[in-house]
């Protein structure tokens, strides 16, 4: 007999349902966050929970949300993308060359989509038909972005000058910066491509087991280099929040260990090292936590090559506890 | 000369429910060839690892000597004295052949160095010794070694680092003739010496010819321990597969439709000019040994091998070459072999591993409909008397038959019209495998698919099948009607052409 939990699932409210739905892993993931923030509640209560302070939290973490998460995507089809710090500073450069050259906002949007998205297509095309592990495709391709960035830049910064253009890095709606809504997008976005539609489901499969993908009749190499293309896309976005924000294109931009810690935020958020495993909501958890980890570690004045050193070791207890809770399982 | 070196007593593996091995009790004398002969199956390799420490015995021991022994890895087997040569040898390529024969033993000078001139002149003693040493080289790379030659590397590491019992699992399988005859030289030679010697092989001819004693095993059991004297191949096979057909098998039917499935000459990287057409309501059995090619035609005819030559259709409409997606829509189904590493999705839930491949029915708009698929997944499941606490359960909860009935589940799931089955009762208990036998029949019978069913157990194969073929060495060397097929035909067809050099000279006589 066959028993149908469907039904069961509409029925009472119980403890046991919530956590079910939030995972625990994701509950662990919040008692975390709420470790932090007891600590630096206590350690700095006066400016931590200052409106002005969460905001700057929320700011500095939009564009690392935005990445982990399509972090999360490139992982669970068993794939790693760690070029998306150069392709920010790449689409930055580009962005503000795109303004400087026509002075219209939109030109500037499409250069970084663009660009991005085509920084992409080369990490995916390299991985799937040159057959090269996707660590070392994004190594290489992280050098040669970067390089690209200084090379049409000329190693100097470019400034935009649009407004409307700054003003997605500046602007505000409800009293909410606008990159913070940009992460909200994204993010609800990827959570409908990424649970709900069949393709993003597809992506669990693929990461699963590669051999059980293709019994089952799916195209895995168009897959896999969709899922580059959309991370390129994604840095392409973050270059623009960054390009906005500091309303200057630069080839440094993005070099300060940004896909460091989107790939930490990934895996703290779930995902598994071999893929088919993670989530968009355990990789938002997971920018939090990093997020008042980097606030908290400035307020409460932890010294630079400290913070370093923190950030580290924060991405190599994430992997080691995903493995670990896999093999349990 | 020949005395007791190694005693198993009642010998007995589990793997979860499945028995790979009952109550084993056997002798392994020193200055003797044991052969161990049974089907696919019957528990051989098992007992191979048991006795190399592979992994250890459920009950029973293993005594050497008179003393009992237990091996927590193959390094503690080998420092005993016992050797496995593998079929596939493991030797390095990048090293040189005295290395690969000393690995794990290389004589060093002082604790640090490694005493090269002395490596080099073990080694061209041994070679010398076993008749190699025009053909290989100490220092030669062993990346261009032939088959028999890194075979006979692995011999020589067994005997130098003092192998007492030597055991060889089809050390022939991929041997000319006279490196064959070369190999039983060097067998008899160990013997004389008083090394205990166990020969697994399916070619009965080698086992008349060279082995002291034959243990036939079969389902895991020991079934008979007898003197080579006198023995016949007809007698070894009747003792392998002299087992009553169950009744487990359902009725077959009378008829069959129309041609719904026709392989024309295929050929891929694994299997060479095969044809074969199935029809509607029909079971077609493919028999065989391991490693014939059954699988990989499974896998060529559904476009998981791309296809040099000929073509796949399907009511005569031609499916693409590589291309597994076509083979579904046009209604040909797959439930490979290994489930955990070919079928299911292990990290997921049972309902999400049941609508693999049916994403059209169970989305609107590009999105997964929950609705629609537990609509669509608790009515066969309930067909198929899953047993599970829910559909949303994990699907590594469930029981092998099971999990088996959720894979079948996913392709009923769909409009099928072939369906293919490798090994469907693979690690499965009884009572799930009579339900699955009647699940087939119920499908040709009722709903006029056609069913492949590649199996290694003879009675399953001929119980279920309306017609058998029988690979080996990739192509299709026999078809036998329901009427004609008997497991003595079934395995003497499969063993006969078991090797290239037989099928060569059979076809030469013109087959």
């Amino acid at each position: 007999m066959t028993e149908q939990t469907a039904d069961s699932g509409h029925g009472g409210f119980s403890m046991h349902r919530v956590t079910e739905r939030i995972g625990i892993h994701n509950i662990s993931l919040l008692v975390a966050l709420v470790g932090l923030l007891v600590i630096f509640g206590v350690l700095r209560g006066d400016v931590f929970f200052s409106t002005r302070n969460l905001l700057n939290i929320g700011m500095g973490v939009a564009i690392l949300g935005v990445l982990a998460i399509s972090q999360t995507g490139v992982i669970v089809s068993g794939g790693l993308d760690i070029s998306v710090g150069s392709i920010v500073g790449l689409t930055t450069v580009a962005t503000a060359m795109a303004i400087q050259a026509t002075d219209m906002a939109g030109v500037g949007l499409l250069a970084g989509i663009v660009v991005g998205g085509l920084a992409g297509l080369v990490n995916g095309l390299l991985i799937t038909y040159g057959r090269i592990n996707a660590v070392i495709v994004t190594l290489g391709t992280m050098a040669i972005f970067r390089g690209i960035a200084f090379i049409l830049s000329n190693g100097q910064s470019i400034s935009i000058f649009n407004d409307a253009f700054r003003w997605i890095g500046t602007g505000r709606i409800l009293g909410l910066p606008a990159p913070l809504w940009i992460l909200v997008a994204v993010a609800i976005g990827f959570y409908v491509f990424m649970h709900k539609s069949i393709v993003g489901r597809n992506y669990y499969a693929i990461g699963g087991n590669a051999i059980v993908a293709r019994l089952s009749g799916l195209n895995i190499p168009s897959y896999r280099v969709a899922i580059y293309v959309v991370s390129g896309i994604m840095a392409g976005v973050g270059g623009i929040m960054l390009a906005a924000r500091t309303g200057s294109g630069q080839p440094i931009s993005g070099s300060d260990g940004l896909e460091l810690e989107a790939i930490t935020a990934a895996f703290l958020g779930g995902c598994a090292m071999q893929g088919g495993r993670g989530t968009v909501v355990g990789a938002l958890l997971g920018v939090a936590i990093i997020g008042v980890l980097n606030n908290g570690m400035i307020l409460t004045a932890v010294p630079t090559f400290y913070q370093m050193l923190a950030k580290g070791t924060l991405l190599i207890l994430a992997v080691f506890l995903a493995e670990y809770r896999l093999n349990k399982s | 000369m020949r005395t007791l070196f190694l005693r198993t007593r009642g010998l007995t593996r589990h793997f979860g429910p499945v028995r790979a091995l009952t109550d084993i009790t056997l002798d392994v004398r020193s200055g003797e060839v044991l052969a161990l002969v049974g089907e696919n199956g019957a528990g051989k390799s098992t007992m191979m690892r048991l006795l190399e420490g592979v992994f250890p015995p459920s009950r029973g021991s293993i005594e050497i000597e008179g003393r009992e022994v237990r091996f927590a890895q193959p390094r503690e087997a080998h420092a005993a004295g016992i050797r496995v040569i593998h079929q596939e040898p493991e030797i390095v390529p990048d090293l040189t052949v005295a290395e690969n024969i000393f690995t794990g033993d290389l004589p060093r000078r002082g604790r640090v160095f490694l005493d090269w001139s002395k490596l080099y002149a073990d080694t061209a003693a041994l070679l010398e010794t076993f008749g190699m040493a025009g053909e290989l080289r100490p220092r030669q790379l062993c990346a261009g070694l032939g088959p028999a030659q890194r075979q006979m590397i692995e011999i020589m590491r067994a005997v130098q680092a003092g192998g007492r019992m030597i055991a060889f699992d089809e050390p022939t399988s991929s041997l000319t003739d006279e490196e064959t005859g070369r190999l039983f030289d060097i067998i008899r030679k160990l013997r004389a010496e008083g090394v205990a010697i166990i020969y697994i092989s399916h070619r009965l001819a080698e086992i008349t010819e060279l082995a002291d004693r034959v243990a036939v095993l079969r389902d895991g059991e020991l079934v008979d321990d007898l003197p080579a004297d006198g023995i016949t191949e007809q007698k070894i096979t009747r003792l392998m597969v002299g087992r009553p057909l169950s009744d487990m098998f359902p009725d077959r039917a009378a008829a069959t439709g129309d041609v719904v499935l026709e392989v024309e000459n295929i050929t891929t990287e694994h299997v060479t000019d095969v044809s074969l057409n199935l029809r509607a309501g029909e079971v077609l059995g493919i028999g065989g040994l391991i490693g014939a090619g059954r699988s990989e035609l499974a896998k060529g005819i559904f476009g998981f091998h791309r296809r040099r030559a000929g073509r796949v259709l399907i009511h005569g409409v031609e499916l693409p070459s590589g291309d597994t997606a076509a083979a579904i829509a046009a209604g040909i189904g797959f439930a490979p072999e290994d489930r955990k590493e070919e079928a299911l999705l292990l990290m997921q839930t049972i309902l999400e591993n049941a609508v693999l491949c049916v994403p059209q029915k169970v989305s609107s708009g590009g999105f997964f409909s929950r609705s629609k698929a537990l609509e669509l997944i608790s009515g066969i499941s309930k067909q198929m008397r899953l047993k599970a606490s829910s559909l949303d359960a994990p699907i590594t909860s469930l029981s092998g038959g099971n999990q088996q009935k959720v894979v079948l589940t996913r392709w009923l799931a769909s409009d099928l019209k072939v369906l293919i089955l490798d090994e469907p009762t693979r690690g499965i208990d009884v009572g799930a495998r009579s339900e699955i036998y009647d699940l087939i029949r119920n499908l040709t019978d009722t709903q006029g698919l056609g069913v492949i069913v590649i199996s290694s157990e003879l009675p399953e194969l001929l119980g279920l099948s309306d017609r058998v073929l029988v690979m080996a060495d990739g192509r299709i060397r026999a078809e036998f009607d329901r009427n004609d097929a008997s497991e003595e035909a079934v395995m003497a067809a499969a063993i006969t052409h078991g090797s290239a050099e037989a099928s060569a000279q059979l076809e030469g006589v013109g087959q």
